[in-house]
């Protein structure tokens, strides 16, 4: 079976209407079936806090939630995702209370350009949802798809498993270096 | 912005369906599953399709049936199925590890098994976005005449990149393929040639609808292993894997043993002269060093793939033996990979 040289692009672009369930609200959209749920939310719903990486899969800052799961909404058609719950990461705060996931990124500093942050937020909730007490083995294992060019991703772990600790009800706060860094060493003149 | 081409969709909810769409639009339709490699390659205009028709809608493809013989993995059985799918993890092990290497978390809910299995071939020089190609000028892959890893050759080198793929030829797995105008059975390993083009033993139009994993490859009969190599734990795909399925007599000596070998040709290669070497002996580490060295001679890594060409050679031969020593119970002696059981 080898590729077909003669086939040309369907010269139309079909339209289709459809109802995508995000974030528990109903948005009918109307776009060519050809269009990635990516393109979808950002262009149809209106929806940008989900971004635009590789749109090749190979980077995670386009994952969103599928019914509960991770997927890279770049690689998905929008027609697919009909009829499933799709969660992004608008969905994350209630009213005006930060997710505990986004809070401890934000004082952690696990956030730096922010362009990874969506992506890497909404793996992680499909994680602690799963695993409410997960290892930093297990925590890099679930975030091994998206990338991050700024963090270094340590901060990004330790904000994953503070997140995992509010959410479970405790009190105790990382160390303070984690906020603050450690201090410099002290340069001789 | 890389936006996929323009195309019909179809999403039939049963598999006969399909297979009537596939038969009456000819050329221009192809399949869908998971979508991870078929999107990424209309997005960058390798391949074309008029009409996709997505499989993910036909419930009798994702089902896994174990009735404690054969077992039976749906085609549109998702990677993270497989990999969690308590009949695998425990009667095959060794398959379950190969599958959690492939890609990453979110990839692996979304791939298929039988996509993985009809993956394209993977190169260099091919898997780049259309500007970059048209400005070195198309391959023979393509629309060109020349292959731009070994120019004066006749054919194109692309390398069969799938990790299920070596791992179900050394287990011995079968393949069911549908079509409007019937069905067959056929060992996986016959469903690939050496050929980075026509890569694959089937008519367009049939649909690949399920896995069958003989009850002699289950754990308690043969000792299966996997190894991969690539730059990082995950994301990349292998540049050489080694696919291990051994079973031993009664005296401990190799019966019957399969090496397949992933990354290092069109297709999952088969080091028949090791599997001839090692049969009637003690695969002791005599035998794997001797054994390794053959699958070195059978591979053809090209400069196609990260990393160089030569030194992958040298890594077939480190990669086979540790599959062969892990089968052997023997320490593997390289690092385990990043994607431990
Ligand atoms: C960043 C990245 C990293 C990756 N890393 C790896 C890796 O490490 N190892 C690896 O093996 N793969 C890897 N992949 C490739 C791919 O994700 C997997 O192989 C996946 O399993 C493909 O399945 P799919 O269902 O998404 O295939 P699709 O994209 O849906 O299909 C792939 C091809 O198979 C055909 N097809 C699909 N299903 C059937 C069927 N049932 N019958 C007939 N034809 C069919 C399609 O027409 C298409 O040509 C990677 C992909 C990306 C984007
Ligand atoms: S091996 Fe040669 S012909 Fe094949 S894709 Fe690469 S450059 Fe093109
Ligand atoms: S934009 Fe989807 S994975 Fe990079
Ligand atoms: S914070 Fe910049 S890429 Fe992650």
């Amino acid at each position: 079976m080898s590729e077909p040289r003669n086939v040309e692009p369907a010269a139309e672009a079909s339209r289709v209407t459809a109802t995508l369930r995000v974030n528990g609200e109903d948005h009918t959209v109307v776009f060519p079936v050809h269009h990635t749920l990516l393109e979808v939310l950002r262009e149809g719903c209106g929806l940008t806090g989900t971004k635009h990486g590789c749109e090749l899969g190979e980077c995670g800052a386009c994952a969103v939630l599928l019914d509960g799961r991770p997927v890279l909404s770049c690689l998905v058609l929008a027609a697919e995702a009909a009829g499933h719950e799709v969660e992004t990461v608008e969905g994350l705060q209630e009213g005006n209370r930060l997710h505990p996931l986004q809070a401890a990124f934000a004082d952690l500093g696990a956030a730096q350009c922010g362009y990874c942050t969506p992506g890497i937020l909404m793996t992680a909730k499909a994680l602690l949802a799963q695993n409410p007490e997960p290892t930093a083995e297990e925590i890099e294992e679930a975030l091994a798809g998206n990338l991050c060019r700024c963090t270094g991703y340590r901060k990004i772990v330790q904000a994953v498993a503070w997140a995992a600790a509010i959410l479970r009800g405790e009190e105790e706060r990382p160390p303070e270096e984690a906020f603050l860094g450690s201090p410099l060493p002290e340069v001789r003149r | 912005m890389l936006r996929l081409p323009p195309f019909d969709f179809r999403a039939p909810r049963r598999l006969a369906e399909a297979a009537a769409i596939l038969a009456g639009e000819g050329d221009g339709a192809r399949v869908v599953a998971g979508g991870t490699d078929l999107w990424p390659n209309m997005k960058r205009r390798h391949q074309h399709a008029t009409t996709v028709v997505s499989l993910m809608g036909i419930p009798e493809l994702a089902a896994v049936d174990d009735g404690g013989g054969e077992l039976r993995l749906g085609a549109t059985a998702t990677l993270a199925q497989v990999a969690a799918s308590d009949a695998v993890r425990r009667r095959y092990p060794a398959l379950a590890c190969a599958v959690r290497s492939i890609s990453s978390p979110p990839l692996r809910n979304m791939g298929t098994l039988g996509g993985n299995l009809c993956l394209d071939t993977r190169c260099t020089y091919y898997n780049q976005t259309e500007p970059w190609r048209r400005a070195i000028d198309f391959c023979m892959k393509e629309a060109g005449t020349v292959c731009w890893v070994a120019p004066s050759s006749p054919r194109c080198w692309a390398h069969a990149a799938s990790d299920a793929a070596p791992m179900l030829c050394a287990l011995g797995a079968r393949v069911l393929l549908r079509a409007h105008d019937g069905e067959r059975v056929v060992p996986l390993e016959e469903l690939y040639r050496d050929d980075g083009i026509d890569y694959l033993n089937k008519r367009r139009e049939e649909i690949l609808c399920a896995v069958l994993l003989p009850a002699e490859a289950a754990v308690e009969h043969c000792a299966g292993s996997f190894w991969k190599l690539r730059r990082r734990g995950a994301i990349d795909f292998a540049v050489v894997s080694a696919a291990a399925a051994a079973w031993f007599d009664a005296g401990g000596a190799v019966e019957r043993l399969r090496l397949v070998l992933g990354a290092v040709a069109s297709r999952p290669l088969r080091v028949v002269a090791a599997e001839e070497l090692l049969a009637g002996r003690r695969l002791d580490e005599e035998a794997v060093a001797e054994a390794a060295r053959l699958a070195r001679k059978a591979a053809t890594p090209m400069d196609n793939t990260d990393f160089q060409a030569q030194w992958r050679g040298l890594m077939v031969e480190r990669y086979a033996a540790a599959a062969l020593r892990q089968a052997a119970g023997l320490e593997p002696g390289i690092r385990p990979p990043h994607h431990p059981l």
